[in-house]
């Protein structure tokens, strides 16, 4: 899963206009010869907010995309493919995991992000405020949702910032087994009963423009895409990984003998690439306001687990610091999991 | 596999019972790993730590493999062209064969490690026995089953542990998890005429020597988790022989609705 370019909206500084100190002349010729930064380097107080803001969005996407996915583990088809969804919403589980420990190497905790999570302050991917309304959504997701994500994510393995980049080499090996899983059962529906056609279709038909959404505002709109190219952060701009995603996508949708709900889609022969119809923006900052599907589902469901798990955490941490107590060489800190 | 068939082949006239008892043992053990594993796959994602979000799936999935490996078995040695799925997924309450326990619902995070734990202490007593069985594939289904088993008990354990021993809040929940759920383990090593055929046959070990052990190493993780188990209720719960509670037919209307309602389709 990924987080959408939701580091462009809002808080992150515009392009500095004045003179670079000497530490940031210093740093930015580092970022320049492609050196990775590491937690302990030296780092501008913006890059490093951008950072975990970008970082944290990222694993809160993880997160909660594991709801929309987990919606349909109890009821897979067949045995397979529930192992195979119980092992990729894992997955999604674990590439939380790497990426709040990548964000706390900035100086963050994950209980901080949390916190931000569940109080409504920190964003996560928009996609999955969208519902997982048939099994055809299982598949779509795979396909549509984790494509998007590896075409975002692959040049983030090259960021700067080395413990970023080297968490999202290992999350996209597994982003891309995803996504062939998710065409797999695509493929399995387009070619299977009439009704699993239908479904498979209906599929395609609600999760096409949320998946182009993925990609963040046009290049037009994104005010603050250009510090983080300079940065490193960013290697494309939206609207260069939306298309190289639109041009990869048709193809497999035609493989599949499905139909993009968009009938203004042409392969474009002087451009070689294919232009699309007019994007809801209206629609994306809705949802991003809080006013989709299941904005109110997710974010309920995020803190029922955390306040069901309240009691767990806190005698776990009781029990830890009572067996610091009995074992006088135990130096590990009780309270740093579940703090 | 082929010398435990073998044997049956030889039995001639009793071939059938046997077949029906073999069929049934390995229907108790893979259906109870498939409802516990649909249980934990209910925990994913609203887990008290994304840890445990990962450790829960990680039994799940463990659980519906060993399901599918006991299933597909099962199908093969019917020879009435059932596999996994439609063992999984076309059967109603009455021809499943869990254990009672494996059915119950999560409840709090305390119930799900409880019944977790009860579960596994059970399936490392068989699942250790019956690597020694007649049947070579029913015996290398049990040494990998096995090994899943001591990771899970790890867990389970480690977790009982923790909370009995935790908060007063966590010992009062763990307490009354296992003062609902102890009344299930009554089913655990009672065998029935199937399991005592198998047994003779030596593709089972005989059930009722393994409760002694179970009971020594439950008791003393109770006694470190600082709790204790009420005295036996010996409701005689018939799961095994598909006599189940109410919650059986809801989890499978729920995991079974998309098979049953487009008949036929390839997923």
């Amino acid at each position: 899963m990924y987080t959408q370019a939701l580091d462009t909206h809002g808080q992150e500084p515009a392009p500095a206009a004045r003179d670079l100190s000497a530490q940031e002349q210093r740093f930015q010729a580092r970022v320049d010869a492609e050196e990775k930064i590491e937690p302990k380097d030296w780092m501008p107080d913006a890059y490093r907010q951008t950072l975990i803001r970008q970082i944290s969005q990222h694993a809160h996407s993880e997160i909660v995309g594991m709801l929309p996915e987990g919606n349909w583990i109890t009821r897979a088809p067949s045995l397979r493919r529930k192992a195979v969804l119980m092992a990729k919403v894992q997955d999604e589980g674990g590439h939380g995991m790497y990426l709040y420990s990548a964000a706390e190497t900035l100086g963050v905790s994950r209980a901080q992000m949390m916190q931000q999570l569940l109080s409504g302050a920190a964003k996560y991917s928009s996609i999955f405020n969208y519902p997982t309304l048939t099994w055809a959504d299982i598949g779509a997701i795979g396909w549509l949702v984790d494509g998007a994500a590896i075409m975002n994510q692959i040049p983030i393995c090259r960021c700067s910032y080395g413990p970023y980049a080297r968490a999202m080499v290992r999350i996209c090996k597994e982003e891309s087994f995803h996504q062939r899983q998710g065409f797999e059962i695509m493929l399995t529906l387009a070619h299977g009963s009439a009704d699993q056609h239908t479904m498979a279709q209906d599929a395609l038909n609600r999760w096409w423009w949320p998946s182009i959404m993925m990609f963040g505002p046009s290049d037009a709109d994104s005010k603050h895409s250009a510090q983080s190219m300079r940065w490193k952060i960013k290697r494309f701009s939206n609207d260069e990984l939306r298309q190289k995603f639109i041009d990869v996508t048709v193809p497999q949708a035609q493989y599949l003998r499905l139909t993009i709900p968009d009938p203004r889609l042409r392969w474009n022969e002087a451009t070689q690439h294919y232009d699309i119809g007019p994007i809801d923006w209206e629609e994306f900052a809705n949802v991003l306001r809080g006013n989709g599907p299941c904005n109110r589902e997710r974010l309920a469901a995020r803190r029922a687990a955390d306040e069901a798990g309240a009691w767990v955490r806190e005698a776990a941490a009781a029990h830890a610091a009572r067996q610091i107590g009995r074992s006088p060489h135990m130096a590990v800190n009780p309270q740093a999991r579940f703090a | 596999m082929k010398a435990a068939l073998t044997a049956i082949a030889a039995a001639g006239a009793s071939a059938g019972p046997q077949r029906q008892a073999h069929i049934e043992c390995l229907l108790r053990l893979g259906d109870t790993s498939l409802v516990l594993g649909q249980r934990l796959g209910e925990w994913i994602g609203h887990a008290p730590a994304l840890e445990e979000d990962l450790g829960l799936a990680n039994l799940g999935l463990d659980l519906i493999g060993q399901a599918r490996l006991l299933l597909s078995y099962a199908g093969e040695l019917e020879g009435q062209g059932r596999d996994e799925d439609s063992l999984a997924f076309l059967r109603d309450a009455p021809q499943f064969r869990n254990l009672t326990l494996a059915e119950q619902p999560n409840g709090d995070f305390g119930h799900t490690i409880v019944r977790q734990w009860l579960i596994d202490g059970w399936q490392l007593q068989l699942y250790d026995a019956l690597q020694g069985s007649s049947d070579a594939r029913l015996g290398a289904i049990a040494a990998k089953a096995l090994k899943e088993t001591r990771y899970h008990y790890r867990f389970s354990r480690g977790w009982l542990v923790r909370l009995g021993d935790g908060t007063a809040e966590s010992q009062r929940r763990m307490q009354a998890a296992i003062d609902g759920l102890w009344r299930f383990t009554a089913e655990f090593f009672t065998a029935d005429e199937s399991e005592r055929l198998m047994a003779q046959a030596g593709v089972m070990p005989q059930l009722p020597p393994l409760a002694n052990n179970w009971l020594a190493q439950a008791e003393a993780d109770l006694e470190e988790a600082t709790l204790g188990h009420p005295p036996a209720v010996p409701y005689p719960w018939q799961g095994k022989q598909g006599v189940h509670s109410e919650h059986l037919g809801h989890l499978l209307a729920h995991m079974q609705h998309l098979p049953r309602t487009y008949p036929g389709a390839k997923w």
